[in-house]
């Protein structure tokens, strides 16, 4: 995508939708009381949601905790293939109302690594659906090209094994895609510290989504809160332009074409 | 009788459940447990034999505290042999540090989330012989059995607690119980919950995913002892008799298209500590070649019974027991673990801070429970050490900081 301009205006467009915030709150993981809490003060202005728990109409519901304002992102959590995921994102839409939906087929229960395959193929079904399709990855840049060319709104690789706090895992291949792809890089999995965050939004990652980082920290509404200023100053540093990392210290003191004339 | 009873047994043979008539019917002639009966599915014996060496090859007393040490420096990526480490003796002095290694996986994996489900029993009539079981053939307990309406009367009164999830269980009579029956609860089911598990005997792939379509989509089946020799002399008679198509029970289950297996050795039947690895290496094999397939654990102890209150879990006290969960959570990060009604209210809640994720209340182990009037009730299948409301649970969940979860699960 190259650098952007750095100015005030520092729009995240999404499916059209433009948003100030490049934050990305998961909910699955902490009860819904700090639901609010933890999206003040990450200044969030998406959170996730997914439709087997918001499904629940008998005693509390998730939809209930997320303030007014906040777009909701259901995601097709539970979905193994891409058939289950078209089914419960078009519940998710009766449900919430959102034509948002992070797509998440996985297949494999230990890892949790999604199926690329499976996901293009989602996102291709949705998007003729009018979805705004932001499908969760293994970040490889064909099955990327493939979702983008599918009608994806963005793609969201993962940095390393959900829940698995790990940072960015996957740094060399987010790059590929941050290079190479039109569309935002939303880095979503693994990332389990602030700086891991920032680091994400140096290279110039669009937005950062974490759950667990938040859910197992001790304060999470805090940690909410160290989040939001890592992401910003990322997302800074980008716009200003990062200054050249030098290998070994220093420039040659002899450069190799000082022979010529 | 008691010196009778004591020189039957062997290092790991559960005297309490003995009895003058379960010995003499022990010397009686009993069919093969290792061939299977007509109509019985034979699929690949590739996993139960690879259980079963691997049971057979586990020698506890072989590892040594460097082992376990080297087991929680593994956090996050377990091995096998780390696993069995973790269920060693030599793991007792660690059982504060795995505890703890314990609940940071579950943490990471499933949050704060406490998933909250019922059990209902439907029937608990059983052709089995199980020598440690209220409901087998020979004992005198009171027959029941609910017909449609009567389920459909009992899972009203159960949904109208709010919970979302339930787990139907029979006692194992093909006979009494058919799949049309068990199919028939599932669809009644289907009207008042998100989420239908099933505990019932064992069948074939076909039969499997017919109740699947009838919106079952998780099956339990307890293989109560891995070792073939010993469970020939828990279970005398009856289809359940035959080892090999109990243990592949869930495997055809998920070939049948059930989304996920649960899996439990009852503590105290025989050695814990191989029965417990036994376990975790079936679960770990099946998801190897089961990808997709979602992994559970229960971890019940023997308890006391109507007719016989002697019964207990012999060397499975409650530090045992949180060693076998927490082993099986670092083994199995991802993997949902039960905790029974078996046990009491302080062991369970502090099981779900640990490692446990999802807990059973207002639970009811007789027929009819609910609804029906006492004197048309069946017996329980045994006796239940935390009798809390679903309120009282949801609640507990609640003051530990906790999520209480009705509803993980879309069938789709």
């Amino acid at each position: 995508m190259g650098n952007e301009k750095n100015n005030a205006a520092d729009k995240f467009v999404l499916g059209g939708h433009e948003f100030t915030s490049r934050f990305i709150l998961g909910s699955g993981k902490y009860s819904y009381d700090l639901i609010k809490a933890a999206v003040d003060n990450a200044g969030a202005q998406i959170v996730t949601m997914a439709l087997r728990r918001a499904n629940d109409d008998s005693k509390t519901n998730i939809l209930d905790y997320i303030p007014k304002g906040v777009t909701i992102l259901p995601n097709t959590s539970g979905s193994r293939n891409a058939d289950e995921a078209v089914r419960i994102a078009r519940l998710s839409r009766e449900i919430s109302g959102s034509d948002f939906v992070k797509i998440e087929v996985i297949p494999d229960t230990k890892y949790l690594l999604p199926d690329n395959y499976q996901t293009a193929r989602a996102v291709e079904i949705l998007a003729k659906e009018g979805f705004i399709c932001m499908p969760y990855m293994y970040p490889d840049l064909n099955a990327a090209r493939d979702m983008a060319n599918a009608g994806a709104a963005c793609i969201m690789p993962l940095a390393a094994p959900i829940g698995s706090n790990h940072g960015l895992a996957t740094k060399d291949f987010i790059r590929i895609l941050i290079d190479e792809m039109d569309l935002p890089i939303i880095v979503d999995a693994g990332i389990g510290r602030p700086s891991q965050a920032c680091e994400a939004m140096e290279m110039g990652a669009a937005a950062i989504m974490a759950n667990t980082a938040l859910a197992t920290a001790g304060d999470i509404p805090a940690m909410a809160g160290a989040f939001r200023k890592a992401i910003e100053a990322g997302r800074s540093a980008y716009l200003a332009g990062m200054g050249e990392e030098r290998i070994k210290g220093a420039s040659a003191s002899s450069p190799l074409t000082g022979y010529l004339r | 009788m008691k010196g009778n009873i004591d020189e039957m047994a062997d290092q790991h043979t559960n005297t309490s459940i003995l009895s003058e008539q379960i010995l003499e019917d022990q010397k009686k002639n009993r069919i093969d447990h290792m061939t299977y009966l007509p109509d019985m599915e034979q699929i690949d014996p590739t996993i139960m034999n690879k259980v079963t060496a691997a049971m057979a090859a586990y020698d506890y007393d072989s590892y040594t505290g460097d082992d376990v040490r080297r087991a929680l420096r593994h956090e996050g990526h377990i091995s096998p042999d780390d696993f069995a480490a973790l269920l060693s003796p030599a793991a007792k002095p660690f059982l504060e540090d795995i505890a703890q290694a314990a609940m940071r996986e579950t943490r990471k994996h499933f949050g704060n989330a406490i998933l909250m489900f019922t059990p209902i029993y439907i029937a608990n009539y059983c052709e089995n012989y199980c020598i440690y079981c209220n409901f087998n053939c020979h004992s005198k307990t009171k027959r029941a059995m609910l017909d449609a309406s009567g389920i459909d009367r009992e899972m009203a009164a159960i949904a109208a607690s709010g919970l979302k999830e339930i787990l139907i269980l029979t006692g194992e009579s093909r006979r009494k119980s058919s799949v049309e029956y068990i199919g028939e609860a599932c669809r009644i089911a289907r009207k008042y919950f998100k989420v239908i598990g099933i505990e019932v005997y064992p069948m074939n792939s076909d039969e499997y995913a017919y109740l699947h379509k009838c919106g079952a989509d998780y099956v339990t089946v307890f293989q109560e002892t891995y070792n073939s020799d010993k469970y020939e002399t828990l279970h005398l008679a009856g289809n359940k008799r035959i080892f090999p198509y109990r243990i592949n029970a869930q495997e055809r289950a998920l070939m049948g298209g059930m989304r996920g297996v649960g899996f439990a050795a009852l503590l105290g039947l025989d050695d814990f500590r191989k029965d417990a690895f036994a376990t975790g290496m079936h679960a770990w094999l099946l998801q190897r070649k089961y990808p997709a397939a979602e992994i559970a654990f229960s971890c019940p102890r023997l308890r006391p019974t109507i007719n016989n209150e002697r019964i207990n879990p012999m060397d499975v006290h409650e530090a045992e027991l949180l060693q076998i969960v927490a082993a099986y959570r670092l083994f199995m990060p991802f993997a949902s673990i039960t905790v029974s009604t078996r046990e009491n209210a302080r062991v369970r809640d502090n099981l779900i801070k640990i490692c446990a994720v999802k807990i059973s209340a207002d639970s009811k182990t007789g027929v009819g429970e609910h609804t029906q009037p006492a004197e048309e009730q069946g017996d329980g299948q045994f006796e239940i050490d935390d009798s809390r409301s679903v309120e009282q649970v949801y609640n507990a969940i609640l003051a530990q900081d906790l999520q209480p979860v009705l509803n993980d699960y879309i069938y789709v």
